[in-house]
């Protein structure tokens, strides 16, 4: 059979129907034309489902928004191109839920824009590092990494510690994160330059801003003002904390 | 269209009838294999999109009819490996940890599992082999300040050291210098009252005035003779080891504004076996009372 079906293909390309493969071939711009259209259906296919089915997203307890601190210290992670050695997705997979806990969750990044899953890991994954180790251990691990893990490969980020964290535009920062979906109360963003300080500052009282933001880890900080390692290691420190994995199950992760 | 197929005289094969400037193509058929191959993953590529999920709806998608799910598969695997384990892990979970070291078996599997969840979780502060790191209490040596029988150290594991759990080990040294509670003057003295206490150190020049301070700020933790506390986690400052550093410099620092070391509580990462089983490994390090 396999044969026959050889043996006819020239036939087709012979045949004398109305449609000719050749007008194809011949126009450009049609043939340009149709090659997006073929490749858009693709891309239709495989996309819009995305945001059509419910569970693409999970329902799970406890995500919320980053905090000004937070999101800073993303930004640095992101700028200092963090995501080129380090990922922050563990995948569905034993050995990696063995070594670094519950797979990650699609609802975990959900307001990440950009999501830093990564895929090259020089170093670990950090999607659950927050509450791993201490905030004084993260200050000094940026300091000098060799000096806490003498084999490891990382750069000194010791420059951080002495950079004053720029957070000027940081209402306006959580505005634009909104646009794109993030949903920022209105509260949260008149008092976002007051919860970025308090999230750096141990003395303040901190009782609004884990109200607004339950699980924000407080940075030891310094009398200076915030620093860029600051907002970093505040990051860090919030990183696969969030959801309540007690209040959910393996079917109600079911995507 | 091609036109003029004609038979090549040299490779004895049709050309494909087109001709560019006098160039001509062999029509040449993809070899039989490649073309039965193709063929063959395309079948078995539809056989597959049936078995396994494969195509996606508006509202759900096709879950195929072996009903796989990549996460249903890794519960299963860590479940798979849990319940591998569980005859010795169980046996631990249900011994008292001061009895794991009197089954040799039992001893051997808490080693292990401890070895290699010291290695991934609390090397990166106390170092491999638990040698401590100015900051970061050294594990391998006696100066507990927190305690190292057995269950000390499974609790303090379990629970942290100012960690925000409830049952979390807390003290909390006053700012003696930050917030104005002793004089410059004497914090210095203090200072070199508790250098002295170290063996081998040279006294400077103000203990004896270093020594009332002390008597009236600090014995209530760090014990009358300095020997601390375990109770409140007063340090023993007699120690060879000075968590914070050993310099005058180091020393006049933490009595002024002292820094408060944070260890995490591990029971929300760590199953209780395995914490009894790191427990029993940090205590064979060398420092286990």
């Amino acid at each position: 059979m396999l044969a026959s079906l050889v043996r006819l293909a020239p036939l087709w390309r012979g045949s004398k129907t109305m449609f000719r493969h050749e007008w194809i071939e011949k126009n450009a711009i049609l043939l340009l034309v149709l090659t997006l259209l073929t490749v858009a259906i693709g891309g239709i296919v495989e996309i819009i489902p995305l945001f059509t089915i419910e569970t693409t997203v999970e329902h799970v307890v406890g995500m919320r928004p980053y905090t000004p601190l937070e999101l800073m210290g993303r930004n640095i992670y992101i700028r200092e191109g963090c995501y080129l050695c380090h990922s922050q997705q563990i995948r569905a997979l034993k050995d990696e839920v063995e070594r670094y806990g519950h797979f990650s969750l699609a609802a975990e990044s959900m307001y990440d824009h950009p999501f830093q899953w990564g895929s090259k890991r020089i170093g670990p994954d950090l999607a659950r590092v927050g509450g791993k180790y201490s905030s004084d251990w993260h200050y000094a691990h940026l300091t000098n990494p060799q000096e806490l893990v003498p084999e490891s490969l990382m750069p000194k980020y010791r420059f951080m510690a002495e950079t004053p964290l720029d957070f000027d535009h940081i209402a306006q920062h959580l505005r634009t994160n909104r646009v794109v979906g993030v949903p920022y109360t209105e509260d949260q963003i008149a008092h976002a330059k007051e919860d970025l300080l308090t999230q750096a500052d141990p003395a303040a009282e901190a009782d609004a801003l884990m109200k607004r933001y339950p699980k924000a880890v407080v940075v030891p900080g310094n009398p200076k003002g915030p620093t860029e390692m600051d907002a970093l290691v505040a990051y860090l420190q919030m990183l696969g904390t969030l959801v309540d994995f007690a209040n959910t199950s393996a079917e109600k992760l079911q995507q | 269209m091609p036109t003029k197929i004609e038979k090549d005289v040299i490779s004895g094969r049709d050309t494909t009838g087109h001709e560019w400037d006098g160039l001509k193509e062999l029509n040449t058929p993809l070899p039989k294999w490649w073309l039965y191959t193709l063929i063959v993953i395309c079948i078995w590529g539809v056989g597959y999109a049936i078995v396994r999920p494969s195509v996606p709806g508006l509202f759900s998608y096709y879950h195929g009819t072996s009903g796989f799910s990549t996460r249903a598969q890794v519960t299963a695997d860590v479940a798979a490996i849990a319940a591998g384990r569980a005859g010795s892990m169980d046996k631990i979970k249900a011994t008292p940890i001061e009895k794991i070291g009197q089954d040799p078996q039992l001893q051997a599997v808490a080693m292990t599992a401890g070895r290699i969840t010291f290695a991934n979780n609390c090397q990166p502060c106390h170092g491999a082999g638990g040698g401590g790191r100015p900051g970061y209490p050294t594990l391998a040596s006696d100066s507990w300040i927190w305690g190292g029988k057995l269950a000390e150290i499974q609790q303090t594991i379990t629970y942290g050291i100012r960690s925000g759990h409830p049952d979390a080990r807390v003290n909390q040294m006053p700012r003696f210098g930050a917030d104005g509670i002793l004089k410059p003057a004497e914090i210095d003295a203090a200072a070199d009252f508790v250098l002295s206490l170290r063996a081998g150190t040279k006294p400077g020049p103000n203990v004896a005035a270093g020594a009332k301070v002390f008597a009236e700020n600090c014995v209530a933790c760090h014990g009358e003779k300095g020997e601390g506390n375990r109770e409140v986690g007063g340090p023993n400052l007699h120690s060879a080891v000075h968590l914070y550093g050993d310099s005058k410099e180091a020393v006049v620092a933490q009595i002024s504004n002292p820094r408060q070391g944070v260890m995490p509580n591990w029971n929300t990462r760590l199953d209780a076996a395995t914490i009894k089983s790191v427990a029993f490994y940090v205590h064979s390090l060398g420092g286990g009372q």
